[in-house]
């Protein structure tokens, strides 16, 4: 067992010092970099809180859908392959509703600010 | 340095410039690169571009058009009034510049969030769907007989593309796998009209001032193709930057944009505008992992490229909002 702090609040407290200590002293493209570099850190903070739940329910949706089991990965291959074969459309029961879930537990990592992620999640 | 290159190479066609001053690169990777400066003039200095390749690269990669045909697709569209930059100079062997061209340089805005947000485009906003649209059919409307070699494009050539370049990321993607079978499907087969299609017409190749649209950038990605598909381009939502209800560019409606195309004689074809934008939409997300991909790959591992990939998903957001719109 590792010790502590976290690795979240390891990189939280970073991005932070980044962002409060840093930011305003630098200017120019270096300042736009910085940001990124900041966005990113965020970006990771999230996905490490929100990750193994997105993706075993995701898994479990999968297995549902398919009649199969496989890593994540695999499941989506299979899925993927039977969408492009057409064996699988929209038509089909819980389809819609996977993608959708999949997609906002993506953009909730990825980018919640987006704006039609905010409009979907005022939608749900 | 660049700048005694660049004055030799302005004296030799501008009368009366005795040199240049202020040269300074704005964005560019290795095969590709925009510097600004002024030429020094005795009745005052004239604002100038150069973009090139410099020496040493040669033809320009995969879908690019070539310097020297952006420089005759801009000259065209300066000769015809639309907004564009006179090209001034394009670039000899003996310049030792590389290859490429200096054309005019025009004042205004190209970054979307200043054009969407600041009082000083206020004006401007309202009527910006209307004037690209006749901006647009201004371009499909350009000579076929004076326009340089260029690739052409059909949908049916563009979802193989894309599929291709997809496949290679050799990564899972449901909501991509669905549009491209929904592309596929609805496949409208070769357009009845094939003209000038500019290819990336959209926020940041549009120079805007506070009285509308002053220039049309970046012709690199200009091809023979289906004139629907510039419009369908600027519909994607990634270009709305936040403005999601005001599908063109964030500033206004299709309705405007069509208007303002029709008026200038053509024609829309509204299913097939919606097919662009949906095959937009996910060719903006394959780029996206492109990027990823140079980034892991590539000699530029750079924190933008790798954020980039990220933005995906954003595209898988838009794809189901268009393709299977919740109740």
């Amino acid at each position: 067992m590792q010790d502590e702090p976290t690795p979240t609040e390891l990189i939280k407290a970073v991005a932070d010092f980044l962002r409060n200590e840093i930011a305003p002293e630098i200017k120019g493209h270096n300042a736009f970099k910085l940001r990124v570099g900041i966005n990113a850190l965020d970006l990771v903070t999230r996905q490490l809180a929100l990750e193994q739940g997105s993706d075993a329910a995701e898994a479990a949706r999968l297995k549902q859908l398919l009649g199969a089991d496989g890593s994540l990965i695999d499941l989506n291959r299979a899925l993927c392959e039977k969408i492009a074969k057409g064996e699988v459309d929209l038509q089909r029961p819980g389809l819609a509703e996977h993608l959708w879930q999949t997609t906002m537990d993506k953009l909730a990592v990825d980018q919640p600010n987006y704006a039609s992620y905010k409009r979907e999640l005022g939608n749900k | 340095m660049i700048e005694e290159q660049l004055g030799r190479c302005v004296a030799a066609w501008y009368p009366g410039a005795t040199g240049v001053t202020g040269a300074a690169k704005l964005s560019g990777g290795a095969s590709q690169e925009t510097w600004t400066f002024d030429i020094v003039h005795a009745s005052g200095n004239v604002g100038a571009i150069l973009r090139r390749a410099p020496p040493g690269y040669g033809a320009s990669p995969g879908r690019a058009a070539g310097l020297d045909a952006e420089a005759t697709l801009m000259q065209l569209a300066h000769d015809a009034g639309l907004p564009s930059p006179r090209v001034m100079h394009v670039l000899k062997p003996e310049d030792e510049l590389g290859r490429g061209f200096i054309m005019q340089r025009i004042e205004g805005e190209t970054i979307a969030r200043k054009i969407l947000r600041d009082e000083q485009f206020a004006k401007a906003r309202p009527v910006l769907a209307r004037q690209l649209g006749r901006v647009i059919a201004g371009i499909h409307g350009l000579p076929a007989t004076k326009l340089p070699k260029l690739r052409e494009m059909s949908a049916t050539k563009e979802i193989a593309d894309l599929e291709r370049e997809y496949r290679s990321f050799n990564w899972p993607r449901p909501v991509f796998e669905l549009a491209l079978r929904w592309l596929r499907e609805r496949d409208p087969g070769p357009s009845k009209e094939v003209t000038l299609v500019h290819g990336d017409f959209r926020h940041g190749n549009l120079i805007i001032g506070p009285d509308g649209v002053r220039a049309v950038l970046d012709w690199e990605l200009a091809h023979l193709g289906d004139p629907m598909e510039d419009l369908g381009w600027i519909c994607v939502n990634s270009w709305r930057f936040g403005e999601i209800d005001k599908p063109v560019g964030g500033f206004g409606s299709r309705e405007e944009l069509f208007a303002g195309y029709e008026e200038a004689g053509r024609k829309v074809d509204p299913i097939r505008v919606t097919f662009w934008e949906v095959m937009g939409t996910l060719r903006w997300g394959i780029m996206c992992c492109g990027m990823m991909q140079r980034f892991r790959q590539g000699p530029d591992h750079s924190m933008e490229r790798a954020m980039i990939g990220r933005r995906s998903s954003e595209t898988e957001i838009d794809l189901l909002r268009l393709l299977a719109p919740r109740a």
